[in-house]
């Protein structure tokens, strides 16, 4: 897309072809200049700070996840890219031009609002053509891009309704529909399936994902809901009292977490906490080689990484436990299991009823991940 | 067992709730009823009634002060210029009223503040802010006094006072409070995301104000029209204070038939052709608002 070029937004015709054409390039980030960066950037509402420092690049065509519970500073995040409010320092460039001054009418970012904000007293179409209106295109080639546009939500038949008598998950379809019309550079999507109930939710993900990937448009997602995020994501920005923690695909971030707080957010794991001593960390009566320094030692487990233990005993931490609970999760059992030490950990088996008694268990080595631990942040 | 008790206790809580909605609704229906349905009827009936030379009321039914509104000039000439009297006010009033509210609702830091400075001039008497303009805009009042002190006139301009400009200035300041409220509250009822919206989409401020906020204030917009044309239609101390002989309306028509004319069926005629047309304004107005709401 070219850059440099006047503010005002830049459409050209055949969206869909446009759109099409740019998804069979590399959807998946590369190494060149990225889309979107934010620099050192920092906001404070009056003496409260709400972000501090927050560094974030999104490359072109990538699904980025700015995950984080409520008071995190995400949705913050996201309306400082649109330019609804503005930072207090740092700055944001975007396909190598700074629009951190600019206001939102200027910037090519579209948004999809938490409640889709689409307005009462237009119809669907309306709705859909609005940004094309205001950009003065002519009114035959309006019509053109919102039928597009319609089709590839698959609203087409609600064309004249008002939004008032379209379904919850209509009005989120003619949200999207309504930002990508405009073929923005990066869209915006502020906890849009927040408002949809579980089963359309997962189906909405399911379109989102795939729709991003038809169009590849990058996509910046905002939500408190860390399994959605590993869904859809090609990275995930976790935030957490308005610092980020880790910037990670969601595998490395399952995988790898850097600290005690994002292995604790990102599913379910066992922290434990011991020393590191010429080369071997000990954990209470656990006891396994590493490669870490010398010095005091979080690890994060994850419960599916404890399993009975087998026969042919390797290099593989072995111990023994009594079952205290289980909990049936569907397609997995998650045990309470107690070490003759004290020590409690979570093992994810099979299904299976009625677990009891003691029994063996191991993990490699590997799957004990060192993490930094989570320093507890006082909101101020 | 149970069930019947259950179902008694239903009955019951069904009665006393039936007793609670008459004891509370029966009062104010029984007001309406005996001092202003009962009143207007007894005026309706005189309407369709006359005066006999020797200033008595007849009782025999006549449709002469229907045609009589129509057929002498003053009467309808004066009902066309209290309309335009009420036009004007009405537009006066949306003019400073709506930009008053949006910058309130939009752009304003202190909003309570101003929110009362608007509401304050309601709690002052009618008469008083009458009587203020007539001191204000007199021939020896503030206006010409300051006006030939710093030698912009020679003699006072008579035009000020007792003129229909007098009575659509006093009227335009009593009744803008009344078109700022309702649209005020229209404004405030919109969502602050469709601006975000709007401003996301592309459009400037210009634009998201006739396209996004201006329609969503409609209803609003309707409603404080309607209240300061139908206010001032039926206005009657702003003309009798201030307007002179060019600035009479209609409502000081009825007051003179009601008094020293002594012409109580003609009164009554002109009070219901205003009554009706006031009626049909609301119906109109009601008919606009419902067109134009979305919630």
């Amino acid at each position: 897309m070219p850059s440099g070029q006047p503010a005002g937004r830049r459409r050209q015709r055949d969206l869909l072809a446009t759109m099409s054409e740019s998804a069979t390039t590399d959807a998946v980030p590369s190494s060149a200049a990225p889309l979107l960066e934010i620099r050192g950037l920092a906001k404070s509402f009056g003496k409260n700070p709400v972000l501090r420092d927050i560094s974030l690049q999104v490359a072109e065509g990538e699904f980025l996840t700015i995950l984080g519970e409520s008071g995190s500073g995400k949705t913050t995040l996201l309306r400082i890219i649109a330019g609804f409010e503005s930072a207090s320092s740092g700055e944001i460039v975007m396909g190598g031009e700074r629009i951190d001054n600019l206001p939102p009418y200027r910037r090519r970012v579209n948004t999809v609002f938490q409640h889709y904000a689409l307005f009462p007293h237009l119809t669907v179409a309306e709705n859909v053509g609005y940004g094309l209106k205001v950009a003065r295109l002519p009114k035959r080639e309006i019509a053109t891009q919102v039928e597009q546009a319609l089709d590839m939500v698959k609203m087409t038949a609600y064309a004249a309704a008002k939004p008032a008598k379209i379904s919850g998950g209509q009005q989120q379809r003619i949200a999207l529909a309504r930002a990508l019309v405009n073929r923005p550079r990066l869209l915006l999507l502020d906890e849009p399936l927040s408002a949809l109930d579980a089963s359309l939710r997962r189906q909405m993900q399911v379109e989102l994902k795939s729709l991003q990937r038809e169009v590849g448009i990058s996509f910046v997602f905002v939500t408190h809901d860390q399994e959605e995020a590993m869904v859809m994501s090609d990275r995930i920005a976790l935030l957490r009292l308005g610092e980020l923690e880790q910037v990670a695909s969601p595998r490395e971030i399952y995988n790898r977490p850097a600290t005690a707080y994002v292995a604790q957010f990102i599913g379910h794991t066992n922290l434990l906490s011991g020393e590191v001593k010429d080369g071997v960390a000990r954990c209470q009566s656990l006891s396994w080689r590493t490669g870490l320094r010398d010095g005091p030692g979080l690890f994060s487990l994850r419960p599916e990484n404890i399993r009975l233990a087998s026969a042919a005993g390797g290099s593989t931490v072995r111990f023994r436990g009594r079952i205290l609970r289980q909990a049936f999760h569907g397609a997995t059992e998650l045990l309470q299991v107690q070490c003759s030490d004290g020590l409690v950990v979570s093992v994810r088996t099979a299904s299976q009823e009625n677990w009891s008694g003691d029994i063996d268990l191991e993990f490699s080595p590997a799957d004990a991940v060192p993490v930094r631990a989570s320093e507890i942040k006082e909101r101020t | 067992m149970g069930r019947t008790l259950l179902s008694v206790a239903l009955d019951f809580d069904l009665m006393f709730s039936r007793a609670y909605r008459a004891a509370i609704t029966l009062p104010p229906l029984l007001w309406v009823a005996v001092f202003l349905l009962v009143p207007y009827l007894i005026l309706f009936c005189y309407s369709f009634w006359s005066v006999s030379a020797s200033q008595e009321i007849v009782h025999s039914w006549t449709q002469d002060n229907y045609r009589q509104l129509l057929q002498v000039n003053v009467y309808w000439h004066t009902l066309l210029r209290s309309m335009w009297i009420a036009a004007r006010v009405m537009i006066f009033s949306l003019l400073l009223g709506y930009p008053l509210a949006y910058y309130l609702s939009f752009h304003a830091r202190k909003k309570e503040l101003l929110y009362q400075l608007v509401i304050i001039p309601l709690w002052v008497s009618y008469l008083v802010r009458a009587y203020a303009w007539k001191t204000i805009l007199g021939s020896d009042g503030v206006l010409n006094t300051l006006l030939q002190y710093v030698h912009l006139t020679r003699h006072p301009l008579d035009f000020l006072l007792y003129s229909p400009f007098a009575v659509v200035l006093t009227l335009t300041h009593i009744y803008t409070p009344f078109t700022f409220l309702p649209i005020y509250a229209a404004l405030e009822h919109i969502p602050r995301n469709l601006v975000e919206a709007s401003h996301d989409l592309g459009a400037s401020p210009f634009q998201t104000f006739w396209r996004v906020i201006f329609p969503l204030s409609i209803p609003g917009v309707l409603a404080g029209a309607t209240f300061a044309f139908v206010l001032s239609l039926g206005d009657f101390l702003a003309p009798l204070l201030l307007g002179g002989p060019s600035g009479i309306m209609i409502s000081n028509i009825v007051v003179s038939l009601f008094g020293a004319a002594y012409n109580w069926p003609l009164g009554a005629a002109i009070s219901f052709c205003m009554l009706a047309l006031v009626l049909a304004l609301l119906f109109l107005s009601e008919s606009l608002e419902k067109k134009w709401s979305f919630r």
